[in-house]
C-alpha cells in the first residue's frame, strides 16, 4: 500500500511525517507526533472529544484522513494555554467546574473556542447548540454553558 | 480504528478527478469523506482507492445566476446553512443544512458528496426534492444534468454513475415560492428519523403549485404527490394545511417504511403527517 509524505502545521510548529491513506488525523496527531489532547471518545464521529480546528474549523479528527491535510494549519488544544497560563476560556472551565474527568473537555473548548470567535453575547441556547456535536459524560452541560457564557460576556467587557 | 488499506490520490481538476476513477477499478471521490469515513471504519464500504477532490478551486461557491443560485459541489453544510441568498430563496435547503449532524459535521461535510452518497436519512435530500433541484454531473466524455426527481435510486443508490463527478446543484429562484424544513432528529445518530420539505407557490392567498420532499422515512427520498394536490388550487387560509397533512397516512405504506429500534413503521407514518403539517405551516408562516 501506498505511503505519503505530508506536512502539517500544527499549533504553529511546522511537521513533516509519513503516513498511510488510511492513518486518520487523530491518531497523526496523537501517535506520530505525541500531541495528545485531542482523545478519542467514540471514533464514530458522534462525541466531538477529538475536535481539532484544521485551517480555521473546527472539525472531528477521527472522522479525516490525515492525508487529506496534508499542508494544513492545524490547531490543537495545546495551543490554547500560553506557556502554562490557561487561555480565559480554559480559565472559566476551571473557575465554573466546567469538567470533572476532563474527558471530553480538549475537544469542548476547541469547539467552544472556535464559536467564540464569531458569537458575539451568544445566548445560552445558542451555545448549546454550538456543543451538540461534544458529549459529556459527567457535568451534565450546565457548568459548561456557564464557563462559555462567562468567556463571551468577559469578552464583551474588554471590548 | 482503521479502515480497510486503500491507494490515495488528490485530483488537481475534476478531468483529472474523473481519469483517476477510470484508472482505479472500484475508486469513489471523496470530498469531506462525512459519508464515506464511517462506513468504512464499520466495513460497510471498502473501495480500494480515494480520490480526494477537496482541494479543487472554485467548487465552493454560492452564485446567483439569472433565475437560479448555482452551488458548488464543495459547499459545506455550514456554508449553505450560512448563506443569505439561500435563507431568502430556498429556505428549506439553508434550513436542511443547519440540521446537518452539528457544527464539526456541517464544517466537514460537504453538499454534493452528501446527494451522491444519497443516504436515506440526510437533511438536504428532501430540500433537493421539495426545491426541485438540478445536479450538474461531469462524466469522462460529456457533461449532463439531472433532474430532482430522477437523482434517488434507493440507499446509497443515487443516478449518478460510477465514473461521474457532482459539480453543483442548480437552485430555482421564484419570487413566488416559501418553503422550509421540519425534522424529527434521531437522538442517536442525528439523522433524520422523519424529515419533510415543503414548497409552496403562492398568488395571493393561494396555493398554485407544491413540492414536499421527504427524507429518513424510507430506503428512498420521496415526494407525496396527495398532500400536494390537496394544497394546490386551494386557499391557504382554514383547515386546508391539516386536512392535506391528513393524507399522509393513507399515502404510504407503513410496512414500507423504515422501522428500527427508535421508531416502527407506523410510528414513522405517525410522525411524517405530523411533520408535514409543520413544514407547510413553517413555510406558510415566511409569506409574511
Ligand atoms: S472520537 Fe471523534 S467524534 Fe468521538
Ligand atoms: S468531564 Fe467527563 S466527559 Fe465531560
Amino acid at each position: 500500500m501506498s505511503r505519503h509524505d505530508i506536512s502539517l502545521t500544527v499549533n504553529g510548529t511546522e511537521h513533516e511525517l509519513t503516513v498511510e491513506p488510511r492513518t486518520l488525523l487523530v491518531d497523526a496527531l496523537r501517535e506520530d507526533l505525541g500531541y495528545t489532547g485531542a482523545n478519542v471518545g467514540c471514533d464514530t464521529g458522534r462525541c466531538g472529544a477529538c475536535t481539532v480546528r484544521v485551517d480555521g474549523d473546527a472539525i472531528k479528527s477521527c472522522t479525516t484522513f490525515a492525508v487529506q491535510t496534508d499542508g494544513a494549519s492545524v490547531e490543537t488544544v495545546e495551543g490554547l494555554a500560553d506557556d502554562g497560563d490557561l487561555d480565559s476560556l480554559q480559565a472559566q472551565f476551571q473557575e465554573n467546574h466546567g469538567l470533572q474527568c476532563g474527558y471530553c473537555t480538549p475537544g469542548m473548548l476547541m469547539t467552544a473556542d472556535t464559536f467564540l470567535q464569531d458569537a458575539e453575547d451568544p445566548s445560552r441556547d445558542e451555545i448549546r447548540e454550538a456543543i451538540e456535536g461534544n458529549l459529556c459524560r459527567c457535568t451534565g452541560y450546565h457548568n459548561i454553558v456557564d464557563a462559555i457564557e462567562d468567556t463571551a460576556g468577559l469578552a464583551g467587557q474588554s471590548q | 480504528m482503521h479502515t480497510k488499506e486503500f491507494d490515495y490520490y488528490r485530483a488537481d481538476s475534476v478531468d483529472d478527478a474523473i481519469e483517476q476513477l477510470e484508472a482505479h477499478d472500484g475508486a469513489e471521490l471523496m470530498a469531506g469523506a462525512h459519508g464515506l469515513l464511517p462506513r468504512m471504519k464499520t466495513g460497510e464500504e471498502s473501495p480500494p482507492a480515494l480520490v480526494d477532490i477537496s482541494h479543487l478551486d472554485g467548487l465552493a461557491t454560492i452564485d446567483r445566476d439569472g433565475d437560479t443560485l448555482s452551488i458548488g459541489a464543495l459547499a459545506t453544510h455550514a456554508d449553505i446553512a450560512e448563506s443569505q441568498q439561500l435563507k431568502q430563496h430556498s429556505s428549506a435547503l439553508s434550513d436542511a443544512a443547519g440540521e446537518v449532524g452539528d457544527l464539526q459535521v456541517r464544517n466537514g461535510g460537504t453538499i454534493g458528496g452528501n446527494i451522491a452518497h444519497g443516504d436515506p436519512r440526510s437533511d438536504p435530500l428532501a430540500a433537493v426534492l421539495a426545491l426541485d433541484v438540478e445536479l450538474s454531473v461531469q462524466g469522462p466524455d460529456s457533461q449532463r444534468t439531472i433532474d430532482a426527481d430522477d437523482v434517488f435510486h434507493g440507499a446509497y443508490e443515487t443516478a449518478v454513475r460510477d465514473h461521474e463527478f457532482v459539480t453543483g446543484l442548480g437552485v430555482p429562484v421564484q419570487d413566488d415560492a416559501v418553503s422550509a424544513y421540519a425534522k424529527r432528529r434521531n437522538p442517536l445518530s442525528g439523522y433524520a428519523m422523519v424529515g419533510v420539505a415543503a414548497r409552496l407557490r403562492l398568488d395571493s392567498d393561494t396555493v398554485t403549485d407544491a413540492r414536499i420532499g421527504v427524507t429518513g422515512v424510507a430506503d428512498t427520498p420521496f415526494r407525496l404527490p396527495a398532500v400536494e394536490d390537496a394544497l394546490e388550487g386551494e386557499s391557504v387560509d382554514g383547515d386546508i394545511v391539516e386536512e392535506a397533512a391528513g393524507r399522509v397516512e393513507k399515502a404510504v405504506d407503513p410496512s414500507e417504511l423504515r422501522g428500527d429500534s427508535q421508531s416502527s413503521g407506523e410510528y414513522r407514518a405517525h410522525l411524517l403527517s405530523v411533520y408535514t403539517e409543520k413544514a407547510v405551516t413553517a413555510a406558510l408562516n415566511r409569506a409574511g
